[in-house]
């Protein structure tokens, strides 16, 4: 058998490829990225023709792997937690549309917020759309349950959520692999009315939406993930969800407790599961790794059932991820822990690389706003960001892509002077280019600093859609040529690059600024591999 | 059996290397192995981790509990005291003695390393000097894989040839001079004990 030491996130893509995978389409977003990026190196999607470009944002991945499942064939579409908000208009209308081909949708959830602005829990999204969602607890379940995800996603004509968290993701085990699969021939949907969502077909597919999603607690393929183990402690029994039964585990297995557990992996969860542990026990304690969607819904309102213990009455912390540790303690179990950290040991809090644009970009800004004492600088999410901290403290905002530019907006008309925004090259192309088009509209008078490293930096250098293509889009999206400029940032250009924004501050419209100097990682990491070639 | 370790250092230093050939001679013996990562904004210049797992028996959780580490493996000095929590009585920390000074405020290097001596079992070299003497100051990870090898329940065979495969892509000069690193790295920590 072949096996294969992988990351969580490479288990399911190389799970997606052997599943017989014609599109993977992605936007990156830790920790969700690995997955694409493991396709992409992969000789068998190059030798099968896998789809596997970048796509814009995650509203535009989510529909063309829609567009790929109406034709019958499988994909997937891969982002962090907060990329489903942004696809979550496709994604909730495709339960209702539901699918031809294989859908699974990949959300990769970030509690403790390691890399993210949240820690929202992406099973709401399955419950919210009515859709089963699967939640795999290791690396070998993150492969097999792909297969079972696909072959669901075909039965029901419903696209799958695929739930993972942080540690899954970038944790290495062996995995066994199966033999790959053929590719789906396209075939297209019987009912050219399916995919139509006019409200009188809506209201039918709804109904028939909501009839499936009650047949999906009683689905063998969902319902053999979620395993009860007895045993003689009535006192407690467990329920522990996804990446939680690890923990759990970790804790119990030297140890006679007899505690029944159950191990939820899948959703919707039927009552009959749960009753497993209900019927038999007292109380019920209930780890979950993200918000406490199984504790809430077996508690209800009134909370006047069997005893819960969880993260709502503190036996596990409210918020952040879960650990063995923190587990043990909820269990009352004592834990040894090492020496205290010496107060020698200082933080390393993340900075500029050294010969990074964007810390130019922002010197050269700071001085240009610097003479008005009410100017102020939104910004966005990337490395740029870092403009928040000393030295720079350049930026007050940091809130979802794109919000930089539409902030600003909003602020000049409440009568802020000067309203400046800095976004970077791959936010623009993801999210900020609808909001120029708003400014252009009204004639805002901002001023866009779009920080152009020529890569999407923060996540690892993944290419960009907007290199090479910023001047001729904002000229498109109708900013007068001649308030679109372009700089270097350069210590050397310093006094030139101060002028031009002082120049375009004082403009009384929509100008936009591209300060172009690539990313100091991905030149290093291009100039390494010419080597090699040469 | 089991060696459960936490790798650290500071981003760029090569941590996932020395988890990845640990890796690779663990799979050769047939043990289980889970290995937690650190990817995304604490990368460039910041703290990073791994937490790394072997056992004969398979293993549930992807991360170490507080307390239960057997090894530490620093390829920085003040990284080696940030997961002392972590570290069991008995274990050991073996790291690099050589400061990656990029903060302000980064403390005394005696004071730091006054604090890693107070650790029971603890091995302190300079790595770059040693890898330097092998060929490049690059391979100072591979020589603190070396020291730390003979606490890491794998036949040092398994090691060599992981270093082997590992690098086998860069060519047989990159090899040659990863496996000196990890021989004197060895040597070094056993002529320490
Ligand atoms: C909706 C959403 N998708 C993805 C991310 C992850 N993410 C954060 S910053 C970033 C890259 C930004 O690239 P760019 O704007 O070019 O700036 P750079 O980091 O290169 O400076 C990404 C993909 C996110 N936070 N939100």
């Amino acid at each position: 058998m072949n096996n294969k030491l992988l990351l969580g996130d490479e288990a399911i893509a190389q799970a997606a490829l052997d599943a017989g995978l014609s599109g993977m389409f992605a936007y990156p977003g830790t920790p969700s990225t690995e997955i694409m990026e493991y396709i992409q190196a992969s000789e068998q999607a190059a030798i099968r023709k896998v789809h596997r470009t970048w796509s814009a944002n995650e509203k535009t991945a989510m529909e063309m792997a829609l567009g790929m499942s109406y034709s019958g064939k499988r994909a997937m579409v891969a982002m962090k937690h907060v990329g489903l908000n942004v696809a979550a208009d496709a994604f909730i209308n495709s339960a209702l549309t539901g699918v031809n081909g294989g859908l699974v949708v990949v959300s990769a959830d970030d509690p403790s917020m390691h890399s993210s602005q949240n820690e929202q829990d992406s099973r709401f999204y399955a419950k919210f759309a009515s859709v089963p969602c699967f939640e795999p607890s290791n690396q070998q379940e993150a492969y097999n349950m792909v297969f079972d995800a696909f072959e669901i996603s075909e039965k029901y004509r419903l696209p799958v959520l695929y739930r993972i968290t942080t540690r899954l993701a970038h944790s290495r085990a062996a995995t066994q692999l199966r033999l790959p699969m053929e590719e789906k021939q396209l075939q297209l949907p019987q009912d050219p009315l399916q995919f139509v969502l006019l409200p009188v077909i809506a209201r039918k597919k709804y109904r028939t939406l909501l009839e499936t999603s009650e047949t999906l607690r009683y689905e063998n393929r969902l319902g053999k993930y979620n395993v009860f183990r007895d045993g003689k402690n009535r006192e407690m029994g467990i329920i522990a969800c996804g990446i939680a039964y690890n923990y759990l585990i970790e804790n119990l297995k030297d140890r006679d407790d007899n505690f029944p557990i159950l191990k939820i992996t899948t959703y919707p969860v039927s009552t009959d599961t749960v009753k497993d542990i209900t019927d038999r026990c007292h109380s019920v304690l209930v780890l979950e790794e993200g918000a406490p969607m199984i504790e809430e819904s077996l508690r209800g309102v009134l909370d006047e059932g069997i005893r819960v213990y969880g993260r709502l009455d503190g036996t596990v912390p409210h918020d952040g991820e879960l650990n063995p540790s923190i587990v043990a303690k909820s269990l009352g179990i004592g834990t040894p822990r090492g020496k205290h950290v010496s107060p020698l040991v200082k933080n390393r809090p993340p900075s500029f690389c050294k010969g990074c644009g964007h810390a130019d970009m922002f010197n050269a800004l700071n001085e240009a706003i610097g003479t008005y004492p009410d100017g102020r600088v939104f910004s966005d999410i990337g490395c740029y960001t870092l403009g928040a901290l000393p030295p720079y403290n350049s930026i007050i905002s940091c809130v979802d892509m794109g919000a930089s530019v539409t902030m600003a907006v909003g602020a000049a008309e409440a009568g802020l002077f000067p309203s400046v925004c800095v976004i970077g090259d791959s936010t623009f192309t993801h999210s900020g280019m609808t909001g120029l088009l708003d400014a252009v509209i009204r004639n805002s008078p901002v001023t866009v600093i779009i920080s152009d490293n020529s890569t999407t930096g923060m996540t690892g250098g993944q290419d960009s859609h907007a290199t090479g293509r910023l001047r001729e889009i904002c000229k498109g999206i109708g900013v007068d040529a001649e308030h679109i400029r372009e700089i270097v940032p350069l210590q050397k250009n310093h006094e030139d690059n101060v002028r031009i924004m002082q120049e375009e501050i004082r403009y009384n419209g929509v100008s936009v600024i591209i300060a172009a100097r690539e990313c100091i990682q991905t030149a290093a990491k291009r100039k390494k591999q010419s080597s090699n070639l040469a | 059996m089991k060696s459960d370790i936490i790798i650290s250092g500071v981003g760029g230093q090569g941590i996932l290397s020395i988890a990845g050939i640990t890796g690779l001679a663990a799979l050769a013996n047939n043990m289980y192995l889970k290995q937690s990562e650190v990817h995304g904004m604490s990368q460039r210049g910041g703290d990073v981790q791994s937490h790394f797992r072997l056992s004969d028996k398979p293993i549930a959780s992807d991360l170490i509990p507080f307390g239960k580490a057997d090894l530490i493996i620093s390829i920085e000095p003040m990284e080696a005291l940030r997961y002392l929590p972590w570290l069991s009585n008995s274990g050991w920390v073996v790291t690099n003695s050589v400061p990656v000074i990029n903060i302000p405020n980064y403390p005394e290097v005696d004071r730091i390393i006054g604090e890693i001596k107070k650790v029971k079992n603890s091995i302190i070299l300079d790595a770059d000097t040693v890898a330097r003497e092998a060929g490049s100051v690059k391979a100072g990870n591979v020589v603190i894989l070396g020291a730390a090898s003979p606490h890491i329940d794998i036949p040092f065979s398994d090691m060599e040839q992981a270093v082997e495969t590992f690098f086998k892509k860069k060519g047989n000069d990159i090899v040659a001079l990863n496996l000196k690193a990890l021989r004197a790295g060895r040597k070094l920590s056993q002529n320490l004990k």
